[in-house]
């Protein structure tokens, strides 16, 4: 897709002053993208203020909560922290990209759903898409502890930790045929 | 966000040119510089994206010692085989550092540079000696309990160092390269992180546009064992209140080579060079560990909130120091 509108992120008092824009390509869910854009956009706000993405959250915009979580290059990494200008020539994932195609849930997805894992849904995304890093990466060892450890940067206020967990246990053994 | 402009140099030259001719910064991970460009503590009119200088690699040089490039990113030290083996203090601290998503984003240089998380530094109006020179320090007759320090404060500054890594490097041993205008040079790791002193604002040795290409980790001394421990308010995802940094081997029933840093409780990660002087070549006992620990406290300032940070670093010597020599320490610490 290709998307020339000009970022409308941030406000210049002075046009003069305006930095020039960046043409980024950008790779998500499969699909390639290229944008113009501001130098200080986000990938956050690029993909929920420009490609309509709007499945990663804002939660604190500082690194903080993990609300924003998506994947580049596999990686799960805070969208707000990260220069679109940065992503350029990765591969993203987001919320978006994990079921297929047909419809039919990722393993997570469907595990989350079973065990009730989110009350108002507003951090879901994010655990879920570090959920789905943890559970590609076979350094993290598959014990409780290192679990809530490798999943400690995914805040949830409503307190549905839990069930998240129950529901990474359930998604893992179903992956990667953990117990 | 502030505007600002961004180029994306292939080579280092190139980057140091670019960073010269404006008011720019360095962006490596982005997760201290843009977490700050958002509230305007940092105020770049221009970044330099270095993740094109090549710098992520992990060797091992012929004379022992392993050079990581500035853009290795945390994840990736923290698992690197070489690192794992043969300095688990540094693994271990890192993967005890901010969350997966930051480790995974965050590199060795950008670690090493980060920023204090004194909140008063960070609200953008309070006095601040660091942010604002000479408007004063609001911690110091202020709420001064977790990010600040009770060893290297001055009358200016007391805020901690908030780096785990650094720790683990300052307990190893390693040096700074850096390139600028007038070319490399090196730095010593102890040399690195200044004292706030009267200056609070000057945090590093760094000279304007310098860059940080390599840290080179000292090779540890044959039959050298090594740990991290991080004591803070929750069990992960929280910076330290106190943190010990290990690494000594025992020879003969002695032990040798001792090498102590703290984090949480210093202005800069902190060597405890009283406390190694007394371990080296001694029989391991609690009672020794006990008297390095209060060595290492030795001329502590406490502030209103933190005093309790010297009894906890004096926990997390001991406790590490035993964990290391195999001695059961984990009772109750006078
Ligand atoms: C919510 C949160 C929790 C955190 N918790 C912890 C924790 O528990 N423990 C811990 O240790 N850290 C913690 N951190 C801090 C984190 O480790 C740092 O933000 C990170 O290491 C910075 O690396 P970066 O590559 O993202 O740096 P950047 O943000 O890219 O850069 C940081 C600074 O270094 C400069 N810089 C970068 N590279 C170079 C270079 N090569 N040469 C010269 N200058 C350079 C930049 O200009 C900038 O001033 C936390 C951070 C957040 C946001
Ligand atoms: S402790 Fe340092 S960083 Fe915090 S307000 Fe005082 S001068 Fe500023
Ligand atoms: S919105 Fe990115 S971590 Fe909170
Ligand atoms: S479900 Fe509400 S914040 Fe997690």
């Amino acid at each position: 897709m290709v998307d020339t509108t000009p970022a409308t992120a941030v406000q210049h008092a002075d046009p003069a002053a305006t930095p020039r824009l960046h043409d980024v390509e950008l790779t998500i869910n499969g699909q390639t993208h290229h944008l113009s854009i501001e130098p200080n956009v986000v990938l956050l706000d690029a993909l929920r203020e420009r490609l309509g993405l709007t499945g990663a959250k804002k939660g604190c915009d500082h690194g903080q909560c993990g609300a924003c979580t998506v994947l580049v290059d596999g990686r799960s990494m805070n969208s707000c922290l990260m220069l679109a200008s940065m992503a350029d020539g990765c591969d993203i994932t987001t919320v978006e990209g994990l079921a297929k195609p047909d419809g039919t849930l990722h393993p997570v997805q469907q595990a989350f759903l079973e065990h009730d894992a989110y009350q108002c849904g507003y951090c879901t995304a994010g655990q879920m898409m570090s959920a789905t890093a943890i559970l590609n990466d076979p350094s993290i060892e598959r014990t409780d502890a290192s679990i809530k450890d490798a999943m400690s940067g995914n805040i949830c206020r409503c307190g549905a930790y839990k069930n998240i967990h129950d529901a990474i246990k359930t998604a893992d053994a179903r992956l990667n045929g953990g117990e | 966000m502030r505007a600002f402009d961004y180029t994306r140099p292939g080579a280092v030259d190139a980057a140091i040119a670019t960073h010269a001719r404006a008011n720019s910064a360095y962006l490596a991970g982005g997760t201290t510089l843009l977490d700050l460009a958002k509230i305007n503590i940092m105020q770049p009119d221009q970044v330099v994206d270095i993740n094109g200088l090549g710098l992520d690699r992990i060797e091992r040089l012929k004379d022992g010692r392993v050079q990581v490039g500035a853009l290795v990113t945390n994840t990736a030290l923290a698992r690197h085989e070489l690192i794992e083996t043969h300095y688990p203090v540094l693994s271990q601290a890192l993967l005890s550092g901010a969350s997966t998503q930051l480790r995974n984003k965050a590199t060795t240089a950008g670690n090493v540079m980060q920023r204090v998380r004194c909140p008063y530094f960070r609200d953008g109006t309070s006095p601040c000696n660091k942010r604002d020179p000479g408007s004063g320090c609001a911690a110091i007759g202020g709420v001064n309990r977790e990010t600040f320090a009770v060893l290297g404060t001055s009358d200016q500054c007391i805020a901690a160092h908030p780096s785990d890594m650094c720790v683990a490097m300052a307990a190893i041993g390693a040096t700074v390269s850096v390139m600028g205008p007038n070319g490399p040079r090196d730095i010593p790791f102890d040399a690195f992180h200044l004292l706030p002193g009267t200056s609070p604002a000057r945090e590093h040795a760094l000279e304007p546009d310098e860059l940080i290409t390599h840290v080179t980790l000292d090779a540890p001394p044959g039959g050298a064992r090594s740990g991290y421990l991080k004591l803070r308010d929750r069990a992960s995802y929280q910076f330290a209140l106190a943190s010990c940094a290990a690494q000594l081997s025992v020879e003969g029933g002695v032990i040798r080579a001792p090498r102590i840093a703290l984090g949480g409780v210093a202005t800069k990660p902190w060597r405890a060079t009283d406390a190694e002087r007394m371990l080296d070549g001694k029989v391991p006992s609690r009672a020794l560990f006990e008297q390095a620990a209060s060595a290492a406290f030795n001329g502590a300032t406490a502030y209103e909130h933190n005093a309790f940070k010297i009894p906890l670093g004096r926990h997390a010597i001991i406790a590490e120091l035993g964990a290391l020599t195999g001695l059961e320490t984990m009772q109750e610490v006078s």
